[in-house]
């Protein structure tokens, strides 16, 4: 039979665990939750080690900061309606061949929505909406929201755009 | 007008960046810390195969059998998942593992110790519950190398959530169990197909609004400053909520009900950044729970047991009173800021007390730091899953991700808040603690869900992406408000067209009726 001061001390000690295991959980999630982030971004040289994993993943993206000004114009420039301009404003594109698209294709090889871009500080980002045939940028079919540069062509469907400043 | 030449422009909010801030976050080298969540699955261990003994040391002492098959299923059944995420998804979070199984040991241990002094037995079949569900996310972990594969099936859920829905009323299928028809028997067994559809359904909301979300948004009446959408944009939504709220009326479940709404809520408030849904959600809610009080008598009963609980007619009322609430709360009094200690208190007298009334049972004997303890679990549960939304590169996996974690804090929101009379007491489970397998079955699927969307947030990318706003939002950890939402479609397009003349003569071409892909 266990004493009487066994089991408050197993009671006491069973409640100080519950919170050891919480607290221990938060402790180890401070990296995580980026606490003291940017002062060990910019003070070690960890920041090097980033950039250069960057540039060996795609050689072309440019370590300095692109422009403040975002491109304001997207320019179909190859497939059923090249030659088209499009002035670009804050908002969201929506990319597709059905009439409630912001820019309608009349493409064949789209979907009825097939991908949109949309405007993040400076830039501009490209997302797939789930489409069929895909939409690529340097040959490669996205699977997330890629950046997507001024002047660096994407295709969507057989049509081929680019951003222009 | 056509919503393409729309010239309203509305300035983007410029703490907008929280999608892609995410990609700034891990540390330059992401770490898979696969080690700390073995430590802190050991800890769990502990606790919640401590708690079990000290229900009874006697018992414990001679190796009970109950004691020993719930032991061996949650060791198991968490290294079983520990080893796949080490060999599938090694970049997994590394907490959402051990604090789930801390809160389903803990619950075990409740429900056994709750079997000891009533004539239940429900512990074995939980136990046996526990296997399978863990197994159930170990094999989500498995297949679910990629999470986005479920957008495929965003239809297929909705059709899903229907037909699960629909089961319990298939006369010679569907039982009913006090009241309430919610549950299937088959062979003996019964399962509460809702339970599974809150999966489905949080799939297809995630499916449907990511791809859909602008349309939803742009296109559409303006009356004011709320921009209706189109019905035929909206319709399929419609069609799950309306579904989802009527047959949960008529199988008179009104916990579900909530849990279902809200669930739709949140993804169009997640989707769309735009409080007015939830503004006009919350006064559907008031019109329909007005209705619902005077027009139908479960309702009326549960809510007059809510305000009236201490008068004494509604307490002795034979079905329905308020006996159980009162008890809960003399329950949670005596135990207190210490607790009674595990197996000195009184849960038997609670009626559910293993089940709907599990959380004052814990409060009961663990008292309120205990209690406070699990609640911060929960916390610590939900907020990794909105973490995982956070990093995850794409919307669908975003909405997905905070749609679950929404569904575990709704759920647990209406159990804690019924039994604490902060609102009506409504038969909802608590996640992973009260008995019933179907519970814990979605809800480990859930954990295998937010399990494999955090190892797509946190591995290591593949494709360089540069994330924007670098710097300049800093470690500021973004509000859950902006979390999927973050690229955000808040605004109109302005786009006016400069070359394309032609277009206008070509508008009603057929291929442009094709459906979306």
């Amino acid at each position: 039979m266990a004493s009487e001061l066994t089991v408050t001390l197993l009671r006491f000690g069973f409640l100080a665990l519950l919170w050891v295991f919480v607290f221990v959980i938060l402790a180890a999630q401070r990296r995580d939750l980026g606490i003291n982030q940017i002062l060990r971004f910019n003070s070690l040289p960890g920041r090097g080690r980033r950039g250069a994993a960057q540039s060996t993943a795609s050689g072309q993206q440019k370590q300095a900061p692109s422009a403040p000004q975002r491109p304001g114009q997207l320019v179909i420039v190859d497939g059923p309606e090249s030659g088209t301009t499009i002035r670009l404003g804050d908002t969201p594109v929506l990319l597709g061949r059905a009439q409630d698209c912001t820019l309608t294709l009349h493409d064949d090889y789209c979907s009825g929505h097939h991908a949109r871009l949309f405007p993040q500080g400076s830039r501009w980002f490209l997302e797939d909406l789930g489409s069929t045939n895909g939409t690529f940028v340097h040959g490669e079919r996205l699977s997330r929201a890629t950046l997507v540069e001024p002047g660096t062509p994407f295709s969507v469907g057989r049509t081929v755009m680019e951003l222009r400043a | 007008m056509t919503p393409k030449t729309r010239d309203d422009v509305r300035p983007q909010p410029p703490e907008a960046g929280g999608a892609h801030q995410a990609a700034q976050e891990p540390a330059p080298v992401p770490r898979a810390r696969r080690l700390i969540e073995l430590f802190l699955l050991v800890i769990a261990w502990v606790i919640g195969i401590g708690a079990m003994c000290m229900v009874d040391v006697e018992l414990a002492a001679e190796l009970d059998s109950r004691i020993v098959m719930a032991a061996a299923s949650l060791i198991v059944g968490s290294l079983i998942i520990h080893v796949i995420l080490h060999v599938k998804a090694r970049y997994a979070d590394p907490f959402i593992l051990p604090v789930a199984v801390a809160l389903n040991g803990i619950g075990l241990a409740m429900i056994y110790r709750i079997d000891l002094t009533t004539e239940n037995g429900v512990a074995p079949s939980q136990t046996a519950w526990t296997a399978v569900a863990m197994l159930a996310c170990a094999a989500c972990v498995w297949f679910l190398k990629d999470h986005r594969v479920l957008r495929r099936i965003t239809y297929i859920s909705l059709a899903a959530s229907i037909l699960l829905l629909l089961l319990p009323l298939t006369p010679g299928l569907g039982t009913e169990i006090n009241g309430a028809r919610i549950w299937i028997s088959l062979g003996g067994r019964t399962f509460q197909p809702g339970e599974v559809a809150k999966i489905t359904l949080a799939v297809f909301f995630a499916g449907y609004l990511s791809a859909n979300r602008d349309l939803i948004l742009l296109a559409g009446r303006r009356i004011g400053r709320i921009r209706l959408p189109r019905f035929r944009d909206f319709a399929p939504m419609f069609v799950a909520w309306l579904v989802s709220i009527g047959v949960l009326v008529l199988q008179r479940d009104l916990g579900s009900a909530i849990l279902f709404f809200g669930l739709f809520l949140a993804m169009i408030y997640l989707a769309t950044n735009n409080l007015t849904w939830v503004v006009i959600g919350l006064l559907l809610v008031l019109v329909g729970g007005i209705f619902a009080y005077t027009t139908m008598s479960h309702v009326t009963l549960r809510i007059d047991s809510w305000l009236g609980a201490f008068e004494p007619e509604v307490y002795n009322q034979e079905f329905g009173g308020s006996g159980q609430i009162v008890q809960g709360l003399f329950g949670l009094a005596s135990g207190g800021l210490f607790g009674r200690g595990l197996g000195a208190g009184r849960p038997d007298l609670v009626a559910f007390s293993n089940s709907d009334m599990i959380i004052t049972s814990i409060g009961e004997e663990l008292g309120l730091l205990g209690l406070g303890a699990i609640l911060m679990l929960f916390l610590v549960l939900v907020s990794r899953g909105l973490r995982a939304a956070l990093g995850t590169p794409d919307a669908f996996g975003k909405l997905l991700g905070a749609g679950l974690s929404a569904v575990l804090v709704l759920q647990l929101f209406v159990v804690v808040g019924g039994v604490t009379r902060l609102i009506p007491l409504t038969g909802l489970t608590t996640p992973f603690m009260s008995a019933g397998g179907s519970s814990l079955l979605a809800n480990w699927v859930i954990v295998g869900l937010l399990l494999a969307i955090s190892h797509s947030a946190r591995s290591p990318r593949v494709v360089g992406e540069e994330s924007p706003e670098e710097g300049a939002g800093g470690g500021s950890a973004p509000t859950p408000s902006s979390l999927p939402a973050a690229d955000d479609p808040g605004a109109t397009a302005a786009i006016s067209r400069l070359g394309a003349g032609r277009r206008e003569e070509s508008a009603p071409s057929p291929s442009s009726e094709g459906g979306r892909s």
